[in-house]
């Protein structure tokens, strides 16, 4: 116990303490855990901390975070990438592959040990790459969206390559292997571990391919299903509970199922955390799951990125430092280089292309894997292996610098381009509609009928599903947790109407509003009166009260029914509306928050004086509030018209 | 078209009530924001309120939030031949909803325009009230134009819809007219003029030669 709490507060300081320091200085989260990891290594080895199985398990980061990547994707999208994803993936996979291939042959190692090295120098860090581009908002641009296709690419190839290593440990049956159908015949040997853990729980290993294959396909179609059709009870099953953490539990539930089933028949699990985000991408609960999710995927992916600081054998690197340098430049200029050729033949523009080029040039964690992998089915020598481990690292650990890169020297030269990106960088609307009842429903209504896109949330199940039925895009979750607000978009809101119905709540988001984001318009529901008070106080300008307009039309229409003229009753209706928004605002300016209404002095004395003036008005005969436009329309009395008339007898006489 | 039949201002009603079918079709357009204080107009929207067989409708009362139905004024428009617009005179010209009713309900298409001849043929007749004497109303007089230099621009739109500017019924000195004792026979002479309309008892010819029409040209003009 107490080495685990020793352990997790020396990975959580680190973190704690280098991650800010790196932001500040403008290196972005990933490299502060890198260096941080640089930095407690000698502590970590002095402690004999087995690294590498930290490492595995905090490799599930990379599964949630591709479950998030998927929750942002929806299928629409995902289809209109395919071409990306087959083709420039497929070539840089490929090519890669075949190039550190050759390279290596001519350094002189056999062709076996040669193409597993290939495949795991092809493929790129998704850990480093998705992270930096989230943590850049440049997820969503063009160069992002071709690096995602990418990542995807070779997150579905590990499976294969994982199948087809162990073969290389047997180069001379490798030739009948190809000749054979995929699988089967060697399952025993390819014990798939599952690409990110290196557990080995595949449970369908020696099952014919036929059957795994349906396996396969049985265990996708599952996630299709269970996500389309079970997430919603189940969801709202928790619901009643009205526990905050159940959510949580459920949406970590939901990850770590998916990624135990994709494992055991033998299929990546970031692929099918990844399908089940792009399924649920629709759902009126993908911003809940969103901010459920998240804190984890963060908190391991640090750690990932710690331990891989922690990795790097100092011992070896400087016995080999000239090599192995040689080796990780000449490999990132290579990938570079097929990088760029792709973004070439792909039309990728601008800015993008050298975001493609840079962003991609590392290898990644799966090569951590393959390495593992490939040592314990002897295809590769561990000597080698280790140094290509240090490669691995030291080009993963290089890879925020090529994003620092980008950001000073490549990005400013298309600042046009840049700036307007972020146009479509979101799918968000910028409208946020908190609440989604009575109040909030005509809110939206009138929006969407103006043909605004808005982001609705709420905390009633059964509501939301309603709408859903009727095609509205809403979202389930309790809009005063920060962290829903953060994954509905609020950073880049332009506008948060807040309806919902508790009092206390509407005051409390209102604060927090005021206080982290003041630039997003907030537009606000006040219960009553003194509520008003409230949330002026709070500094929101834009206060409806929840009932005065209905009330103030259905005196209007006393008025007609008593009588008078519409046009008449129209412009009383607005006269008390205007008189009564005055004395409020008047009001509002001397409530104070710390004393009840009537122990406020100045409060209570304002309030008489309104009041008194009012009542003045209405004893005079006239009403408790005038209409200024009707002199307007009242001519001149009689005396004013003698007047009149007697100054235009003068002037006539004059001239 | 069977929905037609619902509209209260349709003429239908008094043909049920064994009417003969009105010669013309009178649609009289009433507004004034300030109704609860108008004398003259009170006066004469009361009597017109005794004439059978025309239409009416109190713009401000309908569209109490300036929120005009564009379609159903049209149909009102195709449904009748001559317009009366009733307003006192607000700064030389009409008050406001009359010309947010103008510029909703005469559409290029439908007033004027390519193919917008739906009105062609059609009469408007002002019937104003203004608080300046007749004499005011000269190149002498303090306001310096006669009144129909004031209105050109309603002249010149009933024109480019193809409709007649019928020469409008004026009561001057309005103000004054209470003391005077000049509203009620304004606004009988009114009465008749709707009646005379529409029986097409109104010899619109001789009407053209005037300038503006008060109550005592009005047994010249009528035929019995
Ligand atoms: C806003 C306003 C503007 C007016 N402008 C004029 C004007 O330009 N010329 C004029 O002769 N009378 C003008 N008057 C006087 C009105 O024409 C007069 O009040 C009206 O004819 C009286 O009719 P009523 O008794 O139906 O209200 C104006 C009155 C108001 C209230």
């Amino acid at each position: 116990m107490a080495d685990f709490l020793l352990l997790a507060f020396i990975f959580l300081a680190a973190g704690v303490i280098a991650v800010p320091i790196a932001s500040r200085l403008g290196l972005g989260s990933v490299l502060g855990y890198l260096l941080a990891g640089i930095a407690i290594s000698p502590l970590l080895a002095a402690l004999h901390v087995d690294i590498i199985s930290i490492q595995h398990f905090a490799e599930f980061g990379v599964v949630m975070m591709l479950f998030l990547v998927g929750l942002e994707l929806e299928p629409k999208l995902l289809w209109e990438m395919r071409t990306k994803l087959i083709g420039l993936g497929g070539l840089q996979v490929g090519l890669t592959t075949l190039v550190v291939t050759a390279i290596s042959m001519a350094l002189g190692q056999p062709w076996t040990v040669s193409l597993a090295i290939g495949f795991v120098l092809a493929l790129s860090s998704t850990a480093i790459v998705l992270q930096t581009l989230n943590e850049k908002g440049l997820m969503k641009s063009d160069g992002g969206q071709s690096s995602f296709s990418v990542l995807l690419f070779q997150d579905i190839a590990v499976i294969p390559i994982l199948a087809v290593l162990p073969l290389l440990a047997m180069p001379e049956v490798v030739e009948l292997a190809f000749a054979a159908a995929e699988g089967g015949a060697h399952a025993d040997d390819a014990h798939h571990g599952n690409g990110d853990h290196g557990t080995s729980l595949n449970l369908i290993a020696g099952f014919p391919g036929w059957a795994q294959m349906l396996a396969t396909l049985a265990a996708i179609g599952s996630i299709v299903v269970v996500g389309n059709v079970l997430t919603r009870p189940l969801f709202r099953f928790i619901a009643w509970a009205r526990f905050r953490e159940l959510f949580t539990a459920a949406a970590l539930m939901g990850v770590t199922g998916i990624a135990l089933l994709m494992s055991v028949v033998g299929l990546s699990p970031a692929l099918g955390t990844f399908l089940a985000g792009v399924v649920l991408a629709n759902s009126e609960y993908r911003h809940e799951l969103e901010s459920d999710i998240d804190p984890f995927r963060g908190l391991l992916l640090g750690l990932f990125f710690i331990t891989v600081g922690a990795s790097v054998d100092f011992a070896l690197l400087t016995a080999n430092l000239g090599p192995i340098l040689a080796m990780t430049f000449g490999l990132m200029a290579l990938k570079a280089a097929i990088l760029f050729a792709l973004a070439l033949i792909f039309k990728i523009q601008g800015s993008a292309r050298w975001l493609f080029t840079l962003a991609l040039a590392q290898a990644g964690e799966f090569g951590f894997v393959l390495l593992s992998f490939t040592t314990q089915n002897n295809v590769i020598p561990s000597a080698v292996a280790d140094q290509l481990l240090l490669v691995v690292a030291l080009s993963m650990l290089l890879t925020p610098l090529l994003f620092i890169a980008f950001d000073k020297i490549i990005a400013p030269r298309f600042s046009e381009s840049s700036t307007r990106e972020p146009d479509d960088i979101e799918g968000d609307s910028g409208i946020i509609i908190a609440g989604h009842g009575r109040f909030g429903g005509i809110v939206n209504r009138m929006l969407r009928g103006a043909g605004f896109k808005t982001t609705v949330l709420d905390y009633s199940s059964e509501q939301l599903e309603m709408l859903r039925t009727f095609g509205f895009e809403v979202f389930f979750g309790d809009a005063t947790r920060p962290d829903l607000l953060h994954a509905a978009g609020i950073d880049s809101a332009k506008l948060l109407v807040i309806c919902i119905d508790d009092r206390e709540h509407i005051t409390t988001l209102a604060k927090y509003m005021k206080a982290h984001h003041p630039n997003v318009e907030v537009v606000a529901r006040a219960r009553d009166r003194s509520h008003v008070y409230e949330l002026y106080a709070a500094g929101v300008r834009n206060i409806v009260r929840e009932t005065f307009d209905s009330g103030v039309r259905a005196g209007r229409f006393a008025y007609e029914v008593l009588g008078l003229h519409p046009f008449e009753a129209e412009r009383l209706a607005r006269q008390f509306t205007e008189d009564d928004r005055h004395t409020i605002r008047l009001l509002s300016e001397v409530y104070r928050e710390d004393l009840p209404l009537s122990e406020n002095p100045e409060y209570v004395a304002l309030a008489k004086r309104l009041m008194e003036e009012r009542e003045a008005q209405m004893k005079g005969g006239g009403r408790g509030f005038t209409t200024r436009d009707e002199r307007g329309w009242v001519p001149p009395g009689k005396n004013d018209l003698t007047a009149i008339l007697s100054d235009h007898a003068k002037r006539k006489g004059e001239s | 078209m069977a929905q037609r039949f619902d509209r209260p201002w349709r003429l239908n009603a008094s043909l049920q009530h064994g009417m003969d079918p009105p010669l013309t079709r009178v649609l009289l357009y009433y507004a004034h924001p300030g109704h609860r204080y108008s004398h003259s107009n009170k006066a004469m929207w009361d009597l017109a309120q005794k004439v059978d067989g025309i239409s009416r409708v109190d713009l401000y009362s309908e569209y109490p939030r300036f929120n005009i139905d564009i379609d159903q004024e049209q149909q009102r428009l195709l449904d009748h031949d001559v317009v009366v617009m009733q307003c006192p005179l607000f700064w030389y010209s009409t008050p406001s909803l009359v010309k947010e009713w103008i510029d909703l309900t005469l559409e290029h298409g439908f007033a004027y325009g390519h193919e917008g001849t739906q009105l062609k043929g059609k009469t408007l007749l002002m019937a104003l009230t203004a608080a300046g004497p007749h004499d005011a109303y000269s190149k002498e007089g303090y306001q310096r134009y006669p009144l129909r230099t004031f209105l050109t621009p309603f002249e010149q739109t009933a024109h480019l819809c193809g409709m007649e500017f019928a020469s409008p019924y004026v009561l001057f000195g309005s103000l004054r007219a209470v003391e005077d004792g000049r509203i009620p026979p304004h606004a009988e002479g009114y009465r008749r003029l709707l009646e005379a309309y529409r029986d097409d008892r109104f010899d619109l010819t001789k009407a053209s030669e005037l300038d503006v029409i008060e109550a005592e040209h009005l047994n010249d003009l009528i035929k019995d």
